[in-house]
């Protein structure tokens, strides 16, 4: 869609907006899943529990949290959009502060979730 | 200068499926696409299809996607392209041929929304209805829409679900909805407040950067959303 259409920065914070979504609604699904083995004792979940400390999957969950922070900040965006009446006039500007702003809540949240991987290794 | 133009060209009768072809012709940088479209039709291939009337941004018939951008090529000036451009035609209606789309949907979701002054009072005899400019300056922004489809077909909604409205009637319709002589509101608002109406536009702003006429359309949805929400509580 993207390279079909050349939207310009409402169009990237929606597309960006989904995508964060459906991976957040995709972990989700995982996550009920891996709660739902709870039911077979806690030794079957503590089991479990080892794919959290793999690395990739340590990744992914950094990866997660992207989307967790991408999705929450141009959520406040929107809602900015939708209620005052001002914000659609400034919406790319918007934009661009949900972006300094992820950078800025992102940047910390990743070497912090990383260090004990990279140490490790 | 020499300029390019790669046009996306089908023609039901031969082409199963569409194709780009490269046109190179001569140009000035102060003229528009259309003129460069024109030169194409009238020097090398009187086959090349696409609506065009008063060729002066005011008719709103030659809405194109130029280098991936919904635009008037009348109003569009080369230089402001480029000496390559790709045109094709607009996205989300069928394309009957080349460049010209099947705007019927589009006009049937206008008729939706009333587009005519609703008012059963008596006019004042021998005068007009009178507003004040405060009340005319409500909705001055949405006055001035060419019903060009720009905003339509550039709407990511519009190219996957045939049942929206479009911010093109949205736009017609807050003209009437904010306008202090129309008693039409209440009906408007019925019939927007709907899951294909208002409430399935995601403020992606491709509308208002593609309106030929800077008519803040994102604006005039998130408006007509608020009010039906404000008037409901």
């Amino acid at each position: 869609m993207l390279n079909i259409y050349r939207g310009r920065e409402g169009m990237i914070s929606w597309a960006l907006h989904r995508l964060t979504g459906l991976g957040v609604l995709l972990f989700l699904l995982i996550h009920i899943a891996d709660i739902y083995v709870i039911n077979y004792g806690p030794e079957a979940f503590d089991e479990l529990l080892f794919i959290y400390h793999n690395p990739f999957f340590r990744a992914m969950e950094v990866l997660l949290v992207a989307a967790l922070y991408y999705h929450g900040l141009n959520g406040l965006r929107i809602i900015a959009i939708d209620f005052w009446d001002r914000a659609v006039l400034y919406q790319r500007q918007l934009f661009w502060a949900v972006v300094i702003a992820f950078f800025v809540t992102f940047i910390p949240t990743a070497i912090l979730m990383l260090r004990p991987v990279l140490w490790a290794n | 200068m020499q300029v390019n133009l790669k046009i996306l060209r089908y023609n039901p009768e031969i082409d199963s499926k569409a194709h780009f072809e490269t046109y190179t012709v001569e140009a000035e940088p102060t003229d528009r696409v259309l003129d460069a479209l024109n030169e194409v039709k009238w020097t090398r291939d009187g086959t090349l299809t696409y609506r065009r009337s008063c060729a002066h941004g005011v008719c709103g018939s030659d809405a194109m996607r130029i280098n991936g951008r919904n635009a008037l090529a009348c109003k569009l000036l080369i230089q402001d392209v480029g000496d390559s451009m790709t045109i094709e035609p607009l996205m989300g209606f069928r394309v009957i041929k080349d460049l010209v789309i099947d705007m019927d949907q589009f006009w049937e979701n206008y008729k939706k929304i009333k587009p005519f002054l609703i008012n059963d009072d008596q006019a004042p005899a021998g005068r007009e209805r009178l507003q004040s400019q405060e009340e005319r300056e409500v909705f001055d922004d949405t006055t001035k829409c060419i019903m060009c489809a720009a905003c339509t077909t550039a709407c990511p909604i519009t190219w996957t679900n045939d049942k929206w409205v479009g911010p093109a009637a949205i736009v017609a319709a807050h003209r009437f909805i904010y306008d202090s002589r129309d008693q039409g509101q209440d009906e408007r608002l019925n019939i927007l407040n709907d899951r294909s109406g208002v409430w399935r536009c995601r403020t992606v702003f491709n509308c208002t950067d593609a309106c030929p006429r800077d008519i803040k359309v994102t604006r005039a949805i998130e408006q007509v959303k608020r009010t039906m929400l404000y008037d409901n509580m």
